[in-house]
């Protein structure tokens, strides 16, 4: 049923349907919204045998989800920002003991200094942590990777984050279809343990391990991710044929067929990019437009074939590592090695300076620009507060 | 597309009146999208919201710079948020003042209602946002004044909603009887 | 411990010297010789085992314990066993109980442990904020006063004048400062819980009595045993026990029980010792009794013994009065 919802409403009602025994909350913007709304349909007895619990910090979150998940229950958190930066070691352990929670990533920028606008640093700092990460490109989209994600948790065993751009969608009134909950009980089973904590059956979980056992661990769970990507689309399937959308999956393609120049992007941006990219083709252009779903697993073999047949692509990013720069970019750029594509790194939407269809088009329309676009930056600023360093600053305490 | 930009300052609903546009467009079958302007405001400082109306799905996420419409809910904020920046030639600009405004940039449709005065005589309380979404249907004619208050409905119960409703319906009557 | 009959000498057999004791801990474990940890966990897990039937799950905070005891392919533990993180064990322990309140397994018991490091420092916030919500989970800290997992560096439940690796005493330095260090079992009575109590490894039939308390109470609780480390204190290994009867006997480790903020009850010392007794036999203080040091610096100890005993109402002569 249609239902004009702020998105992070919208996501509330999608994680209850999936009906997690325990959510747990802890504030930070641009998640909040989010939490507090679950947390009111738990009060209000939309959700039966869910415990909602208030933590006292991020660490608490995502380790409470970690006891509940062992515990054979399926759990759901959300944060953003710093939040995840302050549960970061919770993350890489939800992922080692292959708990198959959810949590919700209302992506925002990380400081200093601090800011609490959107873009995807928060994300691409864990993107190394055993995560399955899907990013949503709308609202509709964000209520329906979360119903995937917990089938695709349950399925892999891997714990999956669902990246929503903080405000952009968390706080974006849009008409959203939400499902009945007999609709989502058919595409969602309950939750069946693989492991968990069991008095009749004691198990120990998070022993250590020692070097004879460890790298194949992480191997295994490096191999698992990578099967991942067929359960993601096998899901993505399902998804269509019990709902009709085409949601998920590992990416979105947008008139690539033939197209010059592809636009590779992550989240709510793809939009923006899909209007400038039909104005510009209207004018005899031949732009097409990738939104990347899958982050991790990332979608090598299928990207590099659906980019392979393009003149140039251009990656647009909302992060950047600092000392290397864009971080999309190099993936794709190494995905693309030997290949014939010249890649440019576009790189936006810093700590929520504005995307614009005008800036965009300036920028796609460049067909000699360098490979390092840093797009919407104020050159004036950056001119007045740089200082170049001189070589003989090497030398000891030159003032 | 129909884009809006209301201005106006923190706690004055304006937020939640970009929100009940949305609403309102939505409850005539239009795709709509409300968006704030992203902030950390408190009480009392300028504050911005968005909203785009279409027949279309909307996929633009870009802060609306060239509106078709601005709602000015606190006449204070023009000169200090830059408010009428970017209206479109043929636009509408709906004010909240009890007097004329002196100057308006563009052959824009200006109107000025003085909307703190209805909110706190029909609803006691000086929230003049569904005030101006009921002379905002008046003023366009992008939305219906019944859509406007089943909006209203999504957004308030009971006394308040009822209040609130008067309120808008008055707005909408004074300027309709402008037009 | 391996004397099954020595526990039952007066009053009930304790369930260590129970034949068909639990065995929560299994031997075969790399624990140091002497080490009270493994002891007072194999204790404290048995006696909560055999009061519920089996009905525990375990959430252990990563340190001694968890290396020693769970190192794959190895496993002492015979009960349901959940290792996370080093400053997590209380909000994992949360979401544990939480799950079976979601399942509606209340009869199943929620235990988190750890040791001083864990609970005093790192994992404060998790087990404060877990006191806060009165999650249904019992706390055990195993307090061995440093982190001796990593080698013996200060924590906050270091003594003062305690020798670690990261208050090693020179000429003008005689160990962990005598201003610091926190006093955790009030802590966690300021939060109100329904349960708080101290025990010691040197009095197992107290230890087991708590814990078998504690463990069918509903809501927070925390059970603090003092677990003397050879290793990390220095003493030979053979002396665990009589150490830490010696740190009850003087004062410096006073048992106590409370309920709802308020102490009420304390195990009297029956023949008071003065500190040194205790200090003396472990290497940790051995730098106060050398020959320019002031006995002031023993002093400052005895005086904590002094204050506790009157605070917990130790002494036999003031419970008679």
């Amino acid at each position: 049923m249609f239902h004009q919802l702020e998105g992070s409403q919208a996501i509330a009602r999608a994680v209850a349907l999936c009906r997690p025994g325990v959510i747990c909350a802890y504030p930070i913007t641009p998640q909040t919204h989010i939490v507090e709304g679950v947390g009111e349909l738990v009060r209000d007895g939309h959700l039966e045998h869910c415990e909602f619990i208030n933590v006292e910090s991020e660490m608490a979150a995502l380790s409470v989800a970690i006891g509940s998940q062992a515990a054979g229950v399926r759990s759901y958190t959300a944060t953003s920002s710093q939040g995840l930066l302050h549960m970061i070691e919770a993350v890489y352990n939800a992922s080692g003991l292959e708990l198959p929670l959810v949590m919700t990533l209302g992506n925002r920028a990380i400081g200093a200094p601090i800011n609490i606008w959107n873009d995807h640093s928060d994300a691409m700092s864990v993107r190394d942590t055993g995560w399955i990460m899907l990013f949503a490109e709308t609202n509709q989209e964000a209520v329906d990777l979360h119903l995937q994600a917990f089938l695709i948790a349950e399925k892999v065993s891997c714990p999956v984050m669902v990246c929503v751009d903080g405000f952009i969608l968390t706080h974006a009134y849009e008409r959203v279809d939400i499902p009945s909950q007999e609709e989502v009980d058919e595409f969602l089973p309950p939750y069946t343990p693989r492991v968990s904590l069991d008095v009749d059956d004691p198990v120990a979980i998070g022993a250590m391990v020692s070097p004879d056992y460890f790298f194949e661990v992480r191997y295994l769970a490096h191999r698992r991710q990578m099967d991942s990507l067929e359960i993601i689309c096998c899901v993505a399937e399902s998804f269509w044929k019990k709902f009709g959308r085409d949601s998920g999956g590992l990416f979105h393609e947008y008139h690539t067929d033939g197209a010059e120049t592809i636009v590779v992007t992550l989240g709510s941006v793809a939009g923006t990019i899909k209007d400038v990219v039909d104005e510009l083709n209207a004018s005899g252009e031949k732009f097409g437009v990738i939104a990347l779903t899958s982050y991790r697993p990332f979608p090598a073999d299928s990207l590099k074939n659906s980019l392979k047949n393009a003149a140039r692509a251009i990656v647009v990013e909302k992060a950047f590592a600092i000392g290397i720069g864009g971080i999309l970019f190099q993936e794709i750029e190494l995905l693309m090695k030997n290949i014939n594509v010249k890649i440019v790194s576009v790189v936006a939407g810093i700590g929520g300076r504005s995307i614009t269809k005008s800036m965009l088009r300036e920028c796609f329309l460049n067909k000699n620009s360098g490979e390092n676009v840093f797009l919407g930056l104020n050159e004036d600023i950056v001119a007045k507060e740089y200082v170049p360093m001189k070589s003989h600053s090497c030398e000891g305490n030159v003032p | 597309m129909f884009q809006v930009r209301i201005h106006g300052r923190g706690g004055q609903g304006v937020v939640t009146a970009a929100e009940m546009l949305s609403i309102a467009a939505f409850l005539e079958k239009k795709y709509s999208q409300a968006f704030p302007s992203f902030g950390s405001e408190r009480t009392g400082a300028p504050v911005v919201a968005f909203c785009r109306i279409s027949d279309r799905e909307i996929r633009l996420r870009e802060p609306i710079l060239e509106p078709n419409a601005l709602i000015v809910q606190d006449k204070t904020v023009i000169e200090s948020s830059h408010a009428l920046d970017g209206i479109l030639e043929g636009g509408y600009v709906l004010v909240n003042s009890s007097i004329p405004l002196s100057s308006c940039p563009k052959n824009v449709s200006l109107r000025c209602i003085d909307a703190t005065g209805i909110a706190l005589e029909y609803v006691g309380r000086p929230i003049p946002n569904a005030v101006l979404l009921g002379g905002f249907a008046a003023l366009t004619s992008v939305i219906k004044i019944d859509s406007v208050i089943d909006a209203i409905k999504t957004k308030f119960s009971g006394a308040i909603a009822e209040k609130n409703i008067s309120a808008a319906q008055v707005a909408y009557e004074k300027i309709s009887g402008e037009n | 411990m391996s004397n099954f009959p020595l526990g039952n000498i007066g009053g009930t057999p304790t369930v260590q010297s129970d034949f068909a004791r639990p065995n929560s801990l299994t031997g075969g474990h790399r624990g140091c010789q002497g080490c009270g940890e493994a002891l007072g966990a194999r204790c404290a897990i048995d006696a909560a085992h055999q009061t519920t039937g089996g009905k525990i799950l375990v959430v252990n905070a990563t340190g001694c314990l968890e290396v020693f005891s769970c190192c794959f392919p190895e496993n002492s533990w015979s009960v349901p066993w959940l290792h996370s993180l080093f400053g997590n064990a209380p909000a994992v322990a949360t979401g544990v109980a939480a799950a079976l309140r979601s399942r509606g397994q209340d009869s199943i018991r929620v235990i988190a442990q750890g040791g001083d490091g864990a609970t005093y420092d790192i994992g404060m916030g998790c087990l404060s904020g877990m006191f806060d919500r009165n999650d249904d989970v019992l706390y055990i800290c195993y307090d061995n006063q440093a982190y001796m997992n990593t080698g013996v560096q200060r924590s906050g439940a270091t003594p003062p004048l305690a020798r670690t690796a990261t208050t090693l005493p020179n000429k003008s330095y005689l160990g962990s400062d005598p201003q610091t260090g926190k006093n955790l079992p009030e802590i966690a009575m300021a939060h109100g819980i329904p349960y708080v109590a101290t025990a010691s490894i040197g009095n197992i039939r107290d230890l087991e009595q708590k814990v078998s308390r504690a463990i069918n109470i509903r809501g927070s609780r925390y059970i603090q045993i003092h677990v003397p480390c050879p290793l990390g204190w220095g003493y030979p290994t053979a002396e665990t026990i009589r150490i830490a009867r010696l740190a009850v006997q003087c004062g410096l480790y006073p048992l106590f029980e409370g309920e709802y903020g308020k102490l009420v009850g304390s195990t009297p010392v029956e023949e008071p010792i003065p500190v040194e007794s205790y200090l003396r036999p472990q290497r940790r203080f051995a730098h106060l009794f050398g020959k320019n040091v002031s006995a002031n610096a023993v002093g400052v100890l005895q005086n904590i013994a002094n204050g506790n005993m009157e605070k917990y109402r130790l002494n036999w002569e003031i419970l008679d009065a």
